[in-house]
């Protein structure tokens, strides 16, 4: 557990991010990335804007975690995944709401909301973005 | 011109009984004593992650004083474990632009004193994005799952194939007197490993470990044997995986040997240094530098042409995966080791003949590679 961990201003800064999947989109040459960047990693341009990047999209390659960081071990076994959303962005992040033997690439996913870190029993509950397969 | 002109190194391990300022020492003494000097003009620390796991900072002073050096110049370099091959890239720039003569490289790693793998795992992700890999529950070691996923679906590689770095790296640590790993492995056991981020297992996996090696850089050739820094590229990947386009490549790998073949087009390596945290990583590594095919690298392993006595000898110390990895120091043991092979003294892992190595180094998932090409004289 470390002091980090702890900070407040540190999780809130990172919210537009963790909690409404706001990244940056390039007003040059369109592309997008999460977080957003001052600089687009493409074309170099620094004309970026914010934008809602959409929630749903599929899994491109994933890890089941069976040796957890401290911290995460509540989790184990866990999976993380590579997602490409709807437009094209790649995400990186935990999957949720699914038996680790159920992921498959190609799978569709869709993001929700969900406790990701917990520091402690007096300390910071983070919450983030997760994604999990698409109901229905 | 830069030369190495002397070495020296502590066994790689579990150093209960030793401190950081121990093994740093260790190491450094015997370096001078081997270079057959007293005294140097700066002292460059490599070292990934004193600030976290042993909550000291200001290494490069730290290491000075313990050394009884204390009025040296001396700064910290970091890079994951690219550290030791990027300080060494700076030490070498101090004597080439003139600021230095002679350079003291110390790389010091202390990993134990986190004593559970928790620990060690959450230490080991500061080398990924703390924001957006780190803090969703991502691990290093999960990246380099996602590489070998990638590998195996792109060239139609089954999971076994993965076990001939490891096997053949066992082989040579156990050989190895430094090695932390000095055993032989069955091909059962490979089979048998515990998964740590499927797809990858303990023994695809470098161990945790403590170690110390430096090597003293010098203008002039030094009193004993030395070895030429003959050239050396560096180039550095975007942090996050999610980022990159294909996870079968290393661009930085590719980069970095481009940029050092670049100062010296007839380099011919006889004997290659790689950085095997993975084995996956391993094999890419080598289809970067042109050794294997692309998805073809576990035959350059299965073959025997990696061997000692092969055509193409890869890491004849034992690599990563057996030698050990003192994470920021590794980079240095690996040239102080290219010294050893190069003048003779690689007593029981000796590739004959050996006159002109390839040493990479590289920090995360290849966010940060580098290369030195160097030759005896």
């Amino acid at each position: 557990m470390w002091a980090y961990w702890q900070s407040v201003p540190a999780h809130w800064r990172e919210l537009p991010a963790r909690y409404r999947l706001e990244g940056g989109r390039c007003k040059d040459c369109g592309h997008k990335t999460l977080p957003e960047e001052r600089v687009c990693p493409v074309c170099g341009s620094k004309n970026i804007e914010r934008v809602a990047l959409p929630r749903r999209g599929k899994v491109i390659n994933y890890s089941v975690i069976w040796n957890a960081p401290r911290g995460y071990e509540y989790y184990t076994p866990y999976v993380v995944a590579l997602i490409e959303l709807e437009d094209g962005t790649r995400v990186f992040s935990q999957l949720t709401d699914v038996h680790p033997e159920e992921v498959k690439e190609g799978m569709e996913v869709e993001m929700v909301i969900r406790k990701t870190r917990v520091s402690g029993e007096s300390g910071l509950i983070a919450y983030s973005y997760k994604f999990r397969p698409v109901l229905g | 011109m830069v030369y190495v002109i002397g070495v020296g190194l502590t066994q790689v391990g579990n150093h209960w009984d030793k401190s950081l300022r121990h093994l740093a020492v260790e190491a450094a003494l015997a370096a001078l004593e081997d270079a057959s000097i007293e005294d140097v003009d700066y002292i460059v620390v490599a070292n990934a992650l004193s600030g976290v796991i042993n909550a000291q900072e200001n290494l490069a002073s730290y290491v000075a004083t313990h050394l009884g050096m204390a009025g040296t110049p001396a700064v910290k370099v970091e890079a994951a474990g690219a550290s030791g091959g990027a300080a060494i890239l700076l030490a070498k720039s101090l004597v080439v632009s003139g600021t230095a003569e002679k350079v003291l490289v110390v790389g010091v790693e202390k990993m134990t004193d986190y004593t559970s793998l928790e620990d060690s795992t959450s230490a080991l992700s500061t080398f990924i994005d703390s924001e957006y890999e780190a803090f969703p529950g991502g691990t290093l070691e999960s990246m380099h799952a996602m590489m070998m996923r990638a590998y195996m679906k792109k060239y139609g590689v089954p999971k076994e194939e993965f076990s001939h770095l490891p096997l053949l790296m066992h082989e040579n640590a156990s050989t190895t007197p430094h090695a932390q790993l000095r055993f032989k492995l069955k091909p059962q056991s490979y089979e048998s490993s515990p998964v740590i981020a499927e797809p990858v297992t303990m023994l695809d996996l470098a161990p945790i470990s403590d170690g110390a090696a430096a090597v003293v850089l010098s203008k002039d050739v030094g009193k004993e044997s030395s070895v030429k820094i003959v050239s050396s590229g560096q180039a550095t990947d975007t942090i996050s995986i999610y980022r990159r386009n294909d996870l079968t490549q290393l661009p930085s790998v590719r980069a970095a040997f481009k940029r050092a073949l670049k100062a010296s087009q007839d380099f011919k390596p006889d004997f290659y240094v790689i950085h095997d945290y993975s084995s996956v990583m391993g094999y890419v590594e080598v289809e970067e530098l042109g050794l294997a095919e692309r998805g073809k690298a576990s035959l350059l392993f299965s073959s025997g042409d990696a061997r000692r006595d092969g055509s193409t000898p890869i890491n004849p110390e034992g690599g990563l995966k057996a030698r050990g990895n003192p994470v920021g120091a590794t980079g240095v043991y690996q040239m102080a080791e290219a010294f050893l092979q190069i003048t003779e003294r690689a007593e029981g892992w000796q590739v004959p003949g050996a006159k002109n190595g390839l040493v990479l180094s590289v920090g995360g998932l290849g966010a940060n590679s580098v290369v030195h090409l160097v030759r005896g004289v």
